[in-house]
C-alpha cells in the first residue's frame, strides 16, 4: 500500500499549490504568490515550496545576520593573514574573540581589541530580534497563538544573557562567549572552572533535566504517532475534540506500560515547556554565576546540596612553610 | 574487499582523523575515593624504566688531589677530586655534545679558558643541576635530575620555548589575540599559547594560576572567564607533558580544592615554582652570552617548561636514579659558590 507523508513520503501530491487561508483584502494583496515542487523536499515533507513571506523585517533580518556572519568570518580569515586553506584547515580552532578584561564593559573598544566581536554581537542580536518580531507577526496574521514565538524568545533569552547581559552585569566583556567552534567549547570549560563547577549549579541541572527530558518526550510522542499512523494518528489535532481509534490505542498503550497517557493536546504542552524551560533555566544558571555565586561547588556543601567526601589530606602546599618557598 | 565495503570500513576511519587520540596502551588505576571518578590514566609504557647511558666508567674513589689543584679556573667543581671531575666531564660529553666532544666547551689549546660561550652555559647549567637536586626535592624527589634529563644526547633540548615576536600592528591581519592556533604546547587546543611564558617565566612576579573563589558568594576576585582559559592551557601543557590525565592530579569534583586532591598535585605545584626558577635564575641570565642563532624571534633564550624534562613521561626517563652516580651532581658544593646558586631560596610568591 503507498504511504502518504512518512520519512520516506513514497507519494508526493503534484496539483495547483495550496495557498493557505483566505486573509483580510489589505493583508491578502501583499503576499507573495510563487510556489515551486521539489522532489527531494517531498521526500522528508511537503514538496511544495512557498510561498515565502519575508516582508521587510525578514529582509532587515537577514542583511543584520548576513553582516554578522561576515565579520566572524572575515575575522577568522584575517587571522589566518588571508590564507584560504589555512582558514578551511583550522576553522575549527578560529574565532572572534570579545574584548580582554582591561577594556571591561566599555562600548568602545579597538576592532582588532575585540571591536569587531561588539559590531557582530550588535548586528547578530538585532537580527535574531527582528526575526523574533516576524514569527509573531507572521503568527498573529494567521490568526494562531504564539507559541511559536514564546519559545523562540526563551532561547533568545539565553543567547543575550550568555552574550550580553551576564557580561554587563559582571562589567566584562571577557566573560562573554567568543565566536568560534573549539573556542566556544574552552569557554564552557573556563567557565566551569572559573566558578568552581557548574554541577553544582541547581539551574544548570535543571536545564540539563528539560533538555534531555525533552528528548525522552520527542522520542516518546514520535515513536507514539509513528505507531499509530496506520490508523490515522498523524491527524492529532482532529483527535483532540473526536478521539478516533489511533489516539485511543495510543492512550491505552501507555497506560499499559506506564499507568498514565498524555492527551493529544497535553502532550503538546508537555514538549513545549521542557523545551522552553530547558533554555529558562540554564539562562537563570548563567545569570547567578559570578554575580550571586561564585563558586558553586563551595555554595553545594554550604546548603546540603552535595556529598562531602572523606579528606584526601593533602594540603595547600602555598599554606606551609615548604622547600623553595 | 569489496568497493562497498572499503568504502565503509574508510567512512568508520573518517572521525579518527579528526581526533587526537592517542592508540598507545593504557592502564587506569583507582587513585581516590570509589564513586568519584578518580582514576589515573597513563600510557602503560611510559612507566617503564627507560635506557640511560651507563657512566663512561666506574666512579673514581674518593680521595686524590682536588680537581681546583690541577686544573685552573675550576670554579663550582673545584672541591671535587680531579679524577671524579674527568668522570663527570666524560659523562656530560655524552649527555650534551656526544658528536662534537669536548670541544664543543673547550679550547683544545687552553681547556682552562671560558673563551668558548658554551662552557658559560654548562657552569652556570651544573650549578642549576645541584641546586634542583638539593633545592627542590620537593618536586624531583630523590630520584633527581642530571644533563640528560633534559638534554638526552642534544646540544639544545629538544623541548623548549621562547617568547613569540612582538604583535607590533593593531592589525587584524594574522591575530590570532594569543590564541586559536593548534600548538603542541598547548596540546593542539584553540586555548591561548601564553599560559607557558605567563605562568613559568616570572619568577618573582608570576601571574595568579588559581582562578576559582575561595568563597561561595563573590569577594572580590575579578578573574574573568577569559584569563581562566590561560590556566587550563597550563593544565592541558601539563597534562600533556605528562601523559596523565586531569584526575591524576585533581578531583573534577572541585579542581581547586587542595583536600579532593591527589599529592600529585602538590609535587607538581612545586614543579611548578621549580621551572619558574629555573627560567629566571639560570636561563633568563645568560641571555647576553648566547649567540643570536640560540635566542629566539623575541631575543631570549630557550627555556624550560614541563616537557622539557617529562617529555610525556609522569616520571621521567620512567623514574631511573641518574644521580647516584654522579655524586658531584646531587648537592649545591658549598665553597664553590658563586652569586647564584642560592636563588633558589629567594622566592616569594604565595600561588
Amino acid at each position: 500500500m503507498a504511504q502518504y507523508q512518512n520519512i520516506f513520503t513514497q507519494v508526493q501530491l503534484r496539483a495547483s499549490p495550496e495557498m493557505g487561508v483566505p486573509l483580510p483584502a489589505e493583508q491578502q494583496g501583499s503576499r507573495t504568490q510563487g510556489t515551486t515542487f521539489s522532489h527531494i523536499m517531498g521526500l522528508i515533507g511537503q514538496a511544495q515550496i512557498g510561498p515565502v513571506y519575508l516582508g521587510y523585517l525578514g529582509v532587515t533580518s537577514l542583511v543584520l545576520g548576513l553582516i554578522a556572519f561576515e565579520i566572524i568570518g572575515l575575522n577568522m580569515l584575517a587571522s589566518v593573514g588571508w590564507d584560504p586553506i589555512q582558514f578551511v584547515r583550522q576553522l575549527f580552532w578560529l574565532s572572534l574573540e570579545p574584548p580582554g578584561p582591561e577594556y571591561g564593559f566599555s562600548p568602545f573598544v579597538p576592532l582588532a581589541e575585540g571591536g569587531w566581536f561588539i559590531l557582530a554581537g550588535l548586528c547578530f542580536t538585532s537580527s535574531v530580534i527582528l526575526w523574533w518580531i516576524r514569527s509573531y507577526r507572521r503568527a498573529s496574521a494567521l490568526g494562531m497563538g504564539k507559541h511559536v514565538s514564546w519559545a523562540f524568545a526563551s532561547a533568545i533569552f539565553l543567547m543575550l544573557v550568555l552574550g550580553f547581559i551576564r557580561p554587563m552585569m559582571m562589567g566584562s566583556w571577557a566573560e562573554a562567549v567568543p565566536y568560534g567552534i573549539f573556542p566556544h567549547l574552552d569557554w564552557t570549560a573556563a567557565f566551569s572552572i572559573r566558578y568552581g563547577n557548574l554541577f553544582y549549579n541547581p539551574f544548570h541541572a535543571l536545564s540539563i533535566v528539560f533538555l534531555y527530558g525533552s528528548v525522552l518526550l520527542f522520542a516518546m510522542h514520535g515513536a507514539t504517532i509513528l505507531a499509530v499512523g496506520r490508523y490515522g494518528g498523524e491527524r492529532e489535532i482532529e483527535q483532540i475534540t473526536d478521539r478516533g481509534t489511533a489516539s485511543e490505542r495510543a492512550a491505552l498503550f501507555w497506560r499499559w506500560t506506564m499507568g498514565f497517557n498524555a492527551t493529544m493536546e497535553s502532550i503538546h504542552r508537555w514538549a513545549w515547556w521542557f523545551a522552553v524551560l530547558t533554555t529558562l533555566t540554564g539562562g537563570i544558571g548563567i545569570l547567578l554565576t559570578g554575580t550571586v555565586v561564585d563558586n558553586w561547588y563551595l555554595w553545594a556543601q554550604e546548603h546540603g546540596y552535595a556529598s562531602l567526601y572523606p579528606d584526601s589530606n593533602v594540603a595547600d602546599p602555598a599554606s606551609m612553610g615548604s622547600a623553595g618557598e | 574487499m569489496s568497493k562497498l565495503k572499503a568504502y565503509h570500513v574508510a567512512l568508520l576511519a573518517l572521525p579518527l582523523t579528526l581526533t587526537a587520540c592517542e592508540f598507545a596502551p593504557k592502564t587506569t588505576e583507582q587513585n581516590g575515593i570509589a564513586g568519584t571518578g578518580m582514576n589515573r590514566v597513563y600510557v602503560t609504557d611510559a612507566n617503564i624504566p627507560a635506557d640511560v647511558p651507563a657512566p663512561p666508567y666506574e666512579l673514581p674513589p674518593p680521595g686524590g688531589p682536588l680537581a681546583s689543584e690541577v686544573y685552573e679556573n675550576v670554579q663550582v667543581l673545584g672541591d671535587i677530586s680531579a679524577d671524579e671531575f674527568n668522570y663527570l666531564m666524560a659523562a656530560i660529553t655524552e649527555w650534551v655534545a656526544p658528536e662534537q666532544g669536548c670541544n664543543y666547551c673547550h679550547n683544545p689549546a687552553n681547556m682552562a679558558s671560558d673563551e668558548i660561550y658554551t662552557k658559560g652555559v654548562a657552569r652556570s647549567m651544573i650549578q642549576m643541576t645541584q641546586d634542583v637536586n638539593q633545592n627542590w626535592s620537593s618536586h624531583v624527589a630523590q630520584t633527581g635530575v642530571t644533563c640528560w634529563t633534559c638534554h638526552r644526547g642534544n646540544n639544545i633540548p629538544e623541548n623548549v620555548w621562547t617568547l613569540p615576536e612582538e604583535l607590533t600592528s593593531n592589525s587584524i591581519n594574522g591575530n590570532r589575540r594569543g590564541q586559536n592556533e593548534p600548538m603542541e604546547l598547548t596540546g593542539n587546543t584553540s586555548l591561548p599559547n601564553v599560559a607557558i611564558a605567563r605562568y613559568l617565566l616570572n619568577g618573582d612576579d608570576p601571574a595568579e594560576i588559581r582562578v576559582a573563589s575561595s568563597t561561595s558568594h563573590p569577594s572580590g576576585n575579578t578573574t574573568t572567564t577569559m584569563e581562566t582559559e590561560a590556566t587550563f592551557s597550563l593544565m592541558i601543557h601539563m597534562s600533556n607533558s605528562l601523559g596523565v590525565n586531569c584526575t591524576y592530579c585533581h578531583n573534577t569534583q572541585a579542581f581547586a580544592e587542595w583536600n579532593r586532591s591527589t599529592p600529585a598535585r602538590a609535587t607538581a605545584w612545586h614543579g611548578i615554582r621549580m621551572v619558574r626558577n629555573i627560567n629566571s635564575e639560570y636561563i633568563t641570565p645568560l641571555t647576553s652570552v648566547f649567540p643570536d642563532n640560540r635566542l629566539g624571534p623575541a631575543g631570549d633564550p630557550y627555556k624550560t617548561n614541563c616537557t622539557t624534562c617529562h617529555q610525556g613521561q609522569n616520571l621521567p626517563m620512567g623514574g631511573v636514579r641518574m644521580v647516584a652516580d654522579y655524586p658531584a651532581l646531587q648537592s649545591v658544593l658549598a665553597p664553590a659558590t658563586t652569586d647564584s646558586v642560592a636563588a633558589g631560596s629567594e622566592m616569594t610568591d604565595t600561588n
